[in-house]
């Protein structure tokens, strides 16, 4: 990025909560039900039907809201938000226009060791739409579309951040960390890939030093965080090229083409809709007591940056590891409880960040859905410890463990893996490798250290791998005293 | 006397005493519409098998010596805004001509359990939206007291069919009048309850803050015994409250001693018809002399009424029938050759003139700018018309006035002016906007014989009061000494 301009970006954030009924009825929101098979006259907006507010859903996002600093509003209330759109049933979304549920949020992100707050402006409940599906390949060319109203109605929070941002990288970190809170509190999936978040980014350039905002442009159709980045890079250069040229951002909202890597334009401000917003009078204002704000945030869980502090002070982890282990909830959870049964926390690092990772991800699994417990690990460094095998056998014990979950040590023991530490079972090998290389045994007497290291190997290759290194050793330079 | 020109109440303790069996009574007022509503034309379905097999339960009840609830065995009938499942539910809108909607609206429901067969559904204004059900997509209703004269409305069909004997009673929707001004027009009782007192969960909306649901009966009590059994919280409409209720039929004494009673002097102001301001006047004069206290009070935003619903009313009906898009229900134009024009020519086709102009006037109350000036100042002017009747109610306990101007009009004579037509609405509208209590009770006829209402307004919640008082004026009226002559065609509604 040039010298001569400041970036300056802002997200909204959807997420869908993980609640077990819509937003304003009754309806399940399980993922994957036979289309229209989760709707009823409220999410259908038959004529007459009334929505009634779910209050879990207004539990979650208060939980939301908490966890992402916020401070939560006492009153709120529900709008309508009008446009025409065959997935939308009521040809309005209901949402919240002017008095959101939460306000005055902060995240803290972590940027090429640099830390930064990035300020929430608000967080406000609304309702899912349901989902077209062409008989084509897109709209323009079907000949006729369906509607699935199944998701129609399932509660989104949105999470508006402040333009805070000033780099893509920045943005990127910014949603981890989102993510990862998010994920924390359990409120949302948060998988992108199902839609369950989504995001739209603001993006306008300013002559550094300026304290004006440029026109900023809104990004659609980000499918990915490597994408919102990607797509922020992309605009940056686009609109820096522009102002070279003197020539003048318009305010629109631009689409981002995964596959050409551009964005180009969609609809013009003056295109946009006006959505009439107004109070929904189907609807009571939302009220929330402080007894039920505390009553969430008593049940908060422990946060990413709570814990990364945490896991350093109490485990006497390096940043770096804690940080990755503090990633996911589950991935953090496993730590904690492989060591209380096996205390060395670094080891324990190096085993889920190295060999742990490495079998999940070739297997495209996440770590709480395979095989490999803090009770099975703990149990393999344990064998490693006590000299049962070697770090070299407990790579393939853990491959074992991993692909069918049996426990470390009956795989050591049908394998074979076991090392030998018997003496007197390896004194005879030993005498026997002397008595069958003399020309070594010279060499190692006259001083050659080299010829230890092969009469070692010689041993090893005896007993498969199996003989234990450090008494080999020992017993070789006994004899050959 | 007949069975259809019973009341509920007297039926009610015809069927307990045996003297008649609830199919008889349903038989009777299933006749009556065969032969009379060929000319009212109070209806857009009829439901004879739905009602027989109510009847015959009830009967099999009666046999097993069973108790009954209060309105077991009384046929009536809902305006066509109300959903019930597998009967359409048209809003007399070619929109949802074909429309049947798959649940019943919770107020159905809860007739159901009273066990009181369904006659079928009213004609209306297309959804709701009129004063004279001339605005109905498919037909006018007539008014019993003279055919050539409108019903008014838009709860026309339920009150003509009452006054007509072809229910012996219905429900409304009342969103600036819809309820009271047709129950004047045609002689009977409209109640208008207080909002969040009933139910609104199922019943099509026109502006969701101010569409009110009540009964149209015969008499003061039947008004009772029906609101006893629809009112209350239901978790389905959020905006209903969680207050006990009463027994409405504990109000029902014909004493007003000590009772405060106001007359606003806005209602009484010009365009109030001389013979009707009169017969007012006298029957406060009665009530003065039974005991009452009479005080003159003001309403002082009073005419600021009509700009402030008109606003509030469009809006909201703008918002409300964005849905019918011909997307998933109703009707749907063929002509168009993609979405955008679909939804253009659908609303285009299956709209009434009224409704077209209540949804451009509602969009641009609403739109960017525009919001502030109009939607946002007619709500505060709206919190200024709640403190008005707040202050009223400081000086007396219920308010009384003509229920409208002028009687029945001859059809034809104003649907062309909107602007008329919203002057009869001026003294129904301030109850809606102030979500409080109002009834119409039958306050006298004209030289010409068409009947007047005489309209009681108490404060929040207090449809008690309302209920005594309008109880001591019916006693002191007797409106029922006369009935709407009609001719007895015959043949099929
Ligand atoms: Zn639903």
């Amino acid at each position: 990025m040039s010298q001569k301009y400041e970036t300056v970006i802002g997200l909204e954030v959807h997420a869908e909560l993980r609640t077990d009924s819509k937003l304003f009825c009754g309806c399940s929101t399980k993922f994957g039900a036979d289309p229209n098979g989760q709707t009823c006259p409220v999410c259908l907006g038959m004529p007459g039907a009334l929505p009634v507010l779910n209050k879990k859903a207004v539990d979650y996002a208060i939980e939301a809201g908490l966890a992402l600093n916020c401070e939560i509003q006492e009153y709120s209330k529900f709008d309508r938000k009008h446009y025409f759109y065959p997935d939308l049933p009521k040809a309005y979304q209901c949402s919240q226009f002017d008095f959101p549920l939460c306000k005055n949020g902060k995240v803290t992100i972590h940027v090429n060791g640099v830390t930064k707050d990035i300020g929430i402006n608000r967080i406000h409940l609304e309702e899912e739409a349901g989902k077209s599906v062409h008989s084509g390949d897109n709209i323009l060319g079907s000949d006729y579309s369906l509607e699935d109203f199944n998701r129609g109605g399932i509660p989104l929070i949105e999470i508006v951040s402040e333009p805070d941002m000033r780099s893509p990288e920045e943005a990127y970190a910014y949603l981890t960390t989102l993510k990862s809170i998010l994920q924390y509190t359990g409120v949302s999936d948060c998988k992108m890939e199902e839609g369950s978040l989504r995001c739209d980014a603001n993006i306008s350039l300013r002559p550094v030093g300026s304290t004006e905002f440029g026109t900023k442009v809104e990004l659609k159709n980000l499918n990915s965080f490597r994408a919102v980045q990607k797509a922020l890079e992309y605009e940056q250069q686009r609109q820096a090229r522009l102002l070279d040229k003197g020539e003048p951002i318009i305010q629109e909202t631009r689409h981002w083409d995964e596959t050409t890597g551009k964005t180009h334009s969609m609809r013009t401000k003056e295109q946009a809709d006006d959505y009439r917003y107004f109070p929904d009078p189907d609807l009571v204002p939302l009220i929330v007591s402080p007894e039920w704000i505390e009553e969430v945030r008593a049940r908060l869980p422990e946060l990413p940056p709570a814990k990364f502090e945490r896991f350093v002070r109490e485990y006497g982890l390096p940043e770096y590891d804690a940080n990755l282990i503090i990633a996911t909830k589950a991935q953090a959870d496993f730590f904690e409880a492989t060591v209380a049964l096996y205390n060395d926390p670094k080891t324990v690092s190096n085993w889920m960040m190295g060999e742990l990772t490495r079998l999940l991800k070739t297997s495209g699994q996440e770590i709480e859905d395979c095989k490999v417990t803090p009770e099975l690990l703990a149990k393999l460094l344990t064998l490693v410890d006590n000299g049962t095998i070697s770090g070299t056998a407990a790579k393939s014990v853990l491959e074992e463990v991993f692909a069918t979950g049996k426990d470390p040590e009956l795989i050591v023991q049908e394998k074979g893996l076991a090392q030998i530490s018997d003496t007197a079972e390896l004194e005879k090998i030993v005498a026997a490798v002397i008595a069958a290389n003399p020309a070594s045994v010279e060499d190692y007497r006259n001083g050659k250290d080299k010829a230890l290291g092969f009469l070692v190997g010689q041993v090893m290759k005896e007993t498969k791998g199996r003989a234990n290194p450090k008494l080999v050793n020992e017993l070789l330079r006994k004899q050959l005293s | 006397m007949s069975l259809f020109d019973r009341t509920a109440h007297e039926l009610g303790e015809m069927l307990r005493r045996r003297e008649v069996s609830a199919v008889e009574v349903t038989e009777a007022v299933l006749k009556r519409v065969e032969s009379v509503d060929p000319v009212v034309k109070a209806y857009l379905t009829t439901t004879p098998e739905l009602a027989r097999a109510m009847a015959r339960a009830v009967d099999s009840r009666l046999q097993r010596g069973e108790e009954l609830p209060p309105l077991a065995g009384i046929p009536m009938g809902l305006k066509d805004n109300f959903s019930t499942t597998g009967v359409r539910t048209t809003c007399a809108s070619k929109m949802l001509e074909h429309y049947v909607p798959p649940f019943d609206c919770t107020v159905y429901q809860k007739l159901m359990h009273q066990m009181s067969p369904l006659i079928g559904k009213h004609n209306m204004d297309e959804f709701a939206m009129g004063s004279s059900t001339e605005t109905s997509a498919f037909f006018p209703t007539h008014n019993p007291w003279d055919l050539e004269r409108v019903p008014g409305g838009s709860s026309g069909g339920s009150a003509a069919a009452v006054a007509a004997g072809e229910a012996i009673f219905a429900l409304g929707t009342d969103t600036g009048g819809s309820i009271r001004q047709p129950a004047a027009f045609c002689g009977v009782v409209g109640l208008k309850p207080t909002y969040g007192r009933v139910s609104r969960s199922g019943v099509v909306p026109f502006a969701s803050s101010l569409d009110h649901i009540g009964p149209i009966t015969k008499t003061v009590t039947d008004a009772a015994l029906v609101l006893n059994a629809i009112a209350g919280h239901d978790p389905g409409d959020s905006t209903t409250v969680k207050r006990e209720v009463p027994d409405y039929t504990s109000f029902l004494k014909d004493d007003v001693r000590g009772l405060r009673i106001g007359l606003p002097q806005e209602f009484f102001a010009e365009g109030l018809d001389p013979e009707i301001k009169e017969g007012i006047f006298a029957t406060v004069k009665q009530l003065e002399a039974a005991g009452a206290q009479v005080v003159e009070v003001s309403l002082p935003h009073a005419q600021a009424t009509e700009a402030v619903y008109y606003l509030v009313a469009s809006a909201e009906c703008s918002s409300n029938l964005a849905r019918y898009d011909g997307v998933r229900f109703g009707y749907r134009s063929s002509t168009a050759p993609d979405v955008q024009t679909m939804y253009k020519h659908t609303r285009g086709e299956a709209f009434g003139l009224m409704v077209k102009r209540r949804i451009l006037l509602g969009t641009y109350a609403l739109i960017t700018g525009n919001y502030d000036v109009y939607y946002r100042k007619a709500m505060q002017v709206r919190t200024l018309i709640v403190r008005d009747f707040e202050r009223a109610f400081e000086q007396c306990d219920v308010l009384i006035s003509s229920t409208t101007p002028t009687p029945a009009y001859k059809m034809g004579e104003k649907s062309k002016d909107p602007v008329a037509l919203a002057l009869s609405d001026l003294f129904t509208i301030p109850a809606n906007l102030a979500a409080i209590p109002a009834i119409s009770v039958p306050g006298g006829y004209t030289k010409e014989g068409l009947p007047y209402g005489l309209q009681i307004m108490g404060p929040a919640f207090g449809e008690g009061r309302v209920l005594q008082v309008a109880y001591t004026v019916e006693k002191l009226v007797d409106a029922r000494q006369r009935k709407p002559e009609l001719p007895e065609k015959g043949g099929v509604a």
